[in-house]
């Protein structure tokens, strides 16, 4: 309901239960303040924001005081503006006024409100506190004696991030704030107090002492590690890439942006960057000019499809890789007379590609994941995965809603989970089976195909209640995290959880790796569609069969197969054995070195142009931020020049927005029967292996080449090492111990980790995270390994 | 004083009076046990409140009926009363002695106040430093417990109150109510923005009301002798009798239950009159943080709420600090500012900031560094302080601040011109 107000002598409407200072600030009413921000609680004691209200004898604080009807209210009356000045003349009391110095100036709240309410000298003039620096580790730099108290940060902590590190420590002028034990900060979100504090007490770390703010130029971006597609401003100067912070978009990440969005950009840059593109001549790598290069590797690609089989050639892509980036890969491929294009380089199990929809999105908007009653998350850890959808469920749990946790790991998350049924991972898929069988039975009107699947299992008391909370919920959801999409029963969770929705009355959503696998589905980067799901004639090679088949030529997309693939080492062998591998690629590893013939340094995600797809369906189009480096270009312009020299037609493109609308015209053509679920259901779940299963899932800051080269990502306490991860049980069962160092093999390969010991793991389980070197020599993702004793 | 009717310190004369045994005979639990038997109801024992014209004896003289009347017994929901027992108001020691020789009392008013507003738990928030108070008050409890009138289920009746004892870690801001609730949830004594009062949000998010251990201790026998026989203890608007708690230059200090709006030069003859024949220079009329009167004002004042507030102090908690000729301000001020500097919570600026700020400026001129300039600036920093803040721990410091200027002004000049006090002997 709205009522009238007046501010300042304008009459306003303003809904009834608002506060002062959002009356004004929807009325773009300056109102000067420091803790009031509007994401977070009203804490009310800084006072910078008194006001005069009318009948108040006392000036009022704007953010704590509610509007009534017919309240007047002066921000610039005498009483107000004596009572701003006070209060900006206490706050410098103990300030140190090092703005030369500071970081933070030219962006400083501190700064800019006290040009307008500040005297020109202080009449404070005896000895002013210091206070010792606390480590917060290596994404925030701390100067406290700078701070002012307005506890934005430890709000934050508690309210946003759900973790309560920072706090006030002692009282009065004493007062600290800190971290209550001295640590680092172990969100992942953590580095939003950066821009959540008004002075420089807490700056970027990286980023300190690098640029002035004023120094930078700013761009628009979308972040390229998670589906969210959390809008960014990417600030360089001199071409080079300076800092990322959160554009705000109140539908997407808000205010926020995660830890890894932010700090990604320290990896741009890394040592290994390729700048030249670079072919291999007798066994030699070689820097060339791009002709050349481009020549190379026309020539091997024109040699194989003639001599052999243009379905002798494979093409993997990221699913960081834009939009436009795709779509000319595939173009490509198909122009060559190939299906074999792919970017679903995790998951494992393909069998049931034919029946999902058209792409994966969520039934829901982002936003409304908070209005859920119920969510049900299978197979994953959203707080390490997507960290703003999980900020969404979080928001949910806040408003009451139940969410329930299905994990082969007892996971820890940042909110209580209202209900979990762990299980051991191989038993994920009869788990699912005996809650959809729970639900038929209580939902005896809703139909299935499955009924002969349904009766194979039995459904315990958990199973019963699992399938009643869905039952009673009107706002329900069922998310599938990377656990279960990477699974080696992947593609049947998926068909299970669909049956769960629809015998529940609930939606499936998939929470997909990377930035753009939507984008990836729609452009057609899949071997049994074209773009915008058209119908293949003959379906080209999944990941998985691009890598047994060892095929002779492989195109790599933004892809360091060793670290990103499920089968790391069925590709590694493939590659090695493969005649032509050409790498379109930011840098260069090791690995690469060996397997690669052609190098062709593309530019990241900052440095070119294009287009992701998020989760919930939505096209966020960017520029590049600062030119490509060196003479690496942005990929759409490499696979273009390549589909010329190919001498293919419609690759006359000239700029990546004609990619981009051609892509677009072709929603006109979505074939609404590809949008419909077509699953077909065994009759009974693939039988279980007894032996000792592997999870593999990628750490946060592994997630991808970018992200693995930051350093200041890799050195926060969230930061996982290459370890083999099993429960006590298992563990004593093969006389280890926490620490030692044992071999894991698979068929023909091992590898050295040492075992830590996690009991929230579920049977006969190891956890083993990918993204490592150390890892890199494994086979299967998921499937069976061996342990012995070093 | 054998004339004085006395309330909380009635049964002062009596061997052991902290024992159930001796509060029983003294005509104790009377009150309660007619609510608990449903003699009483909750409109009469709230009517009775307000008639009664007690004033909460925690420092801000509300009404207390009229407090009571702002809980909605019948609303859903748990619903608290807490005794602010956190005593810790410079000069105060009443709650003390309440604690240490009348429990019983304290006990019976919080379940009185329980059945009246609908709340069936409640909270005494004991100054942690009350070794002996706190001893005495939870052994009273547990003697109350096992006769059976507390408790969450007491036989042959409806009602129920169950009471618990809470320890206080010893911050004087944990005095303030919302404070006070938020130490008493576990968490830093940080006093709340209100509103919410905490008759809406209280402990826990629950309806709650706070009131002085005094003010608890004065319930039973508004019961037991009339709301009439109360009020005419006092004077119009202040009903009752009240503890002074007289301390500094007088023979005789201690704690004195005296009549509402006794003359204070009663007040002082009854604490033995200023110390060694000494002229009296000034008096603190209600703990550290009410403003300070000269003595010619002093001795033509009456003891009450309204008195004191019209002669620009205040009753406060009722802690009277007699300060004879011999007694420099400028001493007596830094001491002050040096409490309030280390007490304030930290929370609002002006007063994290202020405190600090006037403290080091008194210490200054105390040391023989003040400035010309130093008086008009503390004055303006703390009339910059009054008002702007969650709670009025800063307007506590400030108000003390701008009356030892007002009053004493050129006592603080001579300091600062000659770097020595005006006073001798100091």
């Amino acid at each position: 309901m709205k009522i009238e107000i007046e501010i300042d002598g304008k009459k306003l409407q303003v809904e009834q239960n608002s506060m002062i200072i959002e009356a004004a600030d929807n009325a773009g009413i300056t109102v000067p303040r420091f803790c009031y921000h509007k994401k977070l609680s009203i804490a009310a004691n800084c006072r910078m924001c008194l006001v005069d209200v009318e009948k108040s004898r006392k000036p009022l604080p704007a953010c704590a005081t509610p509007v009534t009807e017919g309240m007047v209210v002066r921000t610039r009356s005498k009483l107000a503006l004596e009572a701003q000045k006070s209060v900006m003349e206490f706050l410098l009391v103990n300030h140190p006024l090092d703005c030369p110095i500071c970081d933070q100036g030219g962006q400083c709240e501190l700064q800019d409100i006290a040009l307008g309410y500040g005297a020109d000298a202080s009449r404070y003039d005896q000895g002013k506190r210091s206070v010792a620096d606390k480590n917060l580790g290596s994404l925030i730099a701390t100067d406290m004696t700078r701070c002012i108290h307005c506890t934005r940060c430890v709000r934050f902590g508690t309210e946003i991030a759900g973790i309560t590190e920072m706090g006030s420590i002692g009282r009065g002028e004493s007062t600290e704030i800190g971290t209550y034990v001295e640590k680092s900060l172990s969100s992942e979100m953590s580095a939003n107090i950066i821009d959540l504090c008004p002075v420089g007490a807490l700056t970027n770390k990286p980023f300190r002492f690098r640029a002035r703010a004023w120094e930078v130029l700013q761009a628009r971006g979308v972040s390229a590690h998670d589906c969210v597609g959390s809008n960014l401003h990417i600030h360089h100067r001199r071409n080079k890439i300076m800092r990322v912070v959160p554009k705000e978009n109140e539908a997407i990440n808000e205010t926020w942006i995660s830890d890894r969005d932010r700090f990604s950009c320290e990896g741009l840059h890394s040592e290994d960057r390729v700048t030249t593109p670079m072919i291999k001549r007798h066994g030699q790598w070689e820097q060339v000019d791009w002709q050349t290069a481009l020549h190379v590797a026309v020539e091997g690609l024109q040699t194989i499809a003639q001599t052999q089989s243009p379905s002798h050639i494979g093409a993997l892509a990221s699913s960081n890789a834009t939009l436009e980036e795709l779509y000319l890969l595939q173009k490509l491929m198909r122009g060559i007379g190939t299906n074999n294009v792919d970017h679903r380089v995790r998951q494992s199990d393909f069998h049931y590609q034919q029946a999902t929809a058209l792409m994966p999105t969520l039934p829901v908007a982002i936003a409304d994941i908070e209005q859920q009653d119920l969510i049900i998350y299978i197979g994953g850890h959203p707080q390490f995965e997507q960290p703003l959808i999980n900020h969404r469920i979080r928001k949910a749990r806040d408003n009451g809603a139940t969410v329930i946790m299905i994990n082969p790991v007892d996971l820890k998350h940042n909110f209580d989970v209202s209900d979990k049924l762990i299980v051991a991972n191989p038993l994920l898929p009869r788990a699912l089976t005996a809650i959809c069988r729970a639900l038929s039975e209580q939902n005896p009107d809703a139909k299935t195909s499955a009924q002969e699947l349904l009766q194979s299992v039995t459904a315990d008391d958990k199973h019963q209640q699992l399938a009643k909370q869905l039952l009673a919920a009107d706002n329900s959801l069922i998310l599938l995290g990377a656990i279960a999409q990477h699974h080696q029963q992947g593609g049947l969770l998926h068909g299970l959880a669909t049956l769960m929705a629809s015998l529940g009355n609930s939606r499936v959503g998939l929470l997909t790796p990377g930035a753009n696998a939507t984008g990836a589905w729609f452009a057609g980067a899949i071997p049994h569609r074209g773009p915008a799901g058209l119908n293949v004639a003959k379906p080209g090679l999944d990941v998985k069969r691009m890598w047994e088949s060892q095929l002779p030529a492989y195109l790599l997309l933004n892809l360091e197969p060793e670290h990103d693939c499920a089968n790391s080492q069925r590709a590694l062998k493939a590659l090695h054995n493969a005649d032509l591998v050409i790498c379109v690629t930011p840098y260069k590893t090791a690995a690469m070195e060996q397997y690669a013939d052609v190098i062709l340094p593309m530019a990241p995600f900052t440095e070119t142009s294009g287009t992701f797809i998020n989760i919930e369906g939505k096209w966020q189009s960017f520029t590049a931020a600062v030119t490509a480096q060196g003479e690496s270009r942005p990929a759409w312009k490499v696979l273009r020049v390549l589909g010329n020299l190919l001498e293919l037609d419609g690759f006359n493109y000239v700029a990546s927005t004609e990619i981009t609308d051609e892509l677009q015209a072709l929603t006109a053509n979505i074939n609404s029967d590809q949008q419909i679920n077509k699953w077909r259901y065994p009759s009974q779940l693939p039988a279980v292996n007894n032996g000792i299963e592997r999870i593999t899932y990628w750490p946060i800051y592994r997630s991808d080449n970018v992200v693995r080269r930051s350093v200041p990502l890799q050195n926060t306490p969230i930061s996982d090492a290459p370890v083999i991860a099993m429960s006590q049980t298992l563990a004593e069962e093969l006389t280890l111990k926490a620490g030692e160092d044992v071999v894991v093999s698979q068929v023909d390969t091992s590898i050295t980790l040492p075992v830590k010991i996690d009991n929230r793991i579920a049977g006969n389980v190891v956890y083993i995270p990918a993204g490592f070197a150390e890892t890199a020599a494994l086979y299967e993702s998921f499937g069976s390994v061996n342990i012995e004793r070093k | 004083m054998g004339n004085i009717n006395h309330v909380c310190f009635r049964n002062f004369d009596l061997d052991q009076p902290w024992t159930f045994e001796a509060y029983e005979n003294m005509g104790g639990y009377k009150a309660w046990r007619k609510i608990l038997r449903g003699e009483l109801t909750r409109e009469f024992v709230l009517e009775e409140m307000k008639a009664s014209e007690l004033r909460g004896r925690g420092g801000a003289g509300f009404p207390t009926g009229l407090k009571w009347s702002f809980l909605n017994p019948n609303a859903p929901g748990q619903k608290y009363v807490v005794c602010n027992s956190d005593e810790g108001e410079p000069g105060t020691c009443k709650d003390r002695d309440i604690l240490r020789y009348n429990p019983h009392q304290v006990i019976e008013g919080m379940a009185i106040a329980g059945f009246v507003m609908g709340a069936t738990v409640g909270y005494n928030y004991i100054r942690g430093e009350f070794y002996e108070p706190i001893e005495r008050f939870e052994i009273a409890l547990q003697e109350a417990k096992a006769a059976g009138l507390i408790g969450l289920e007491l036989k042959d009746t409806k009602v129920a109150f169950d009471l618990h004892t809470h320890i206080g870690a010893g911050a004087y801001i944990c005095g303030e109510e919302t404070a006070l609730l938020e130490s008493l949830e576990g968490k830093k004594g940080y006093p709340r923005f209100k509103p919410p009062f905490p008759a809406n949000f209280g402990l826990y998010g629950q309806p709650t009301t706070v009131n002085n251990t005094e003010s608890f201790a004065s319930v039973p026998i508004i019961l037991e002798k009339g709301s009439k026989w109360f009020s005419e203890q006092g004077i119009p608007n202040n009903g009752g009798t009240k503890i002074f708690c007289v301390s500094g230059h007088v023979n005789k200090p201690g704690n004195y239950e005296v009549p509402l709006g006794m003359p204070f030069s009663e007040l002082l003859e009854l604490a033995g009159g200023v110390r060694d024949g000494n002229k009296l220079k000034a008096v603190i009329p209600g703990g550290s943080s009410a403003p300070i009167l000269t003595a010619d004002v002093m001795m033509k004042i009456d003891m009450d709420f309204d008195s004191l507030a019209k002669a620009g102090s205040m009753l406060g908690s009722g802690a009277v600090i007699v300060m004879d000729e011999t007694t420099c301000m400028v001493k007596v001020l830094s001491r002050l500012a040096h409490f309030y500097d280390e007490e304030s919570c930290g929370q609002c600026t002006p007063c994290r900031e202020g405190t600090g700020w006037v403290s080091r400026i008194v210490h200054r001129i105390l040391h023989g560094d003040g400035k010309p300039d130093d008086l008009d600036l503390l004055d303006n920093v703390a009339a910059n302080m009054i008002g702007r803040t969650i709670c009025v721990l800063a307007d506590a410091l400030a108000m003390p601040v701008q009356s030892f200027i007002r009053c004493f002004r050129e006592e603080f000049e001579y300091f600062i011109e000659h770097g020595k006090s005006m006073v001798e002997g100091n």
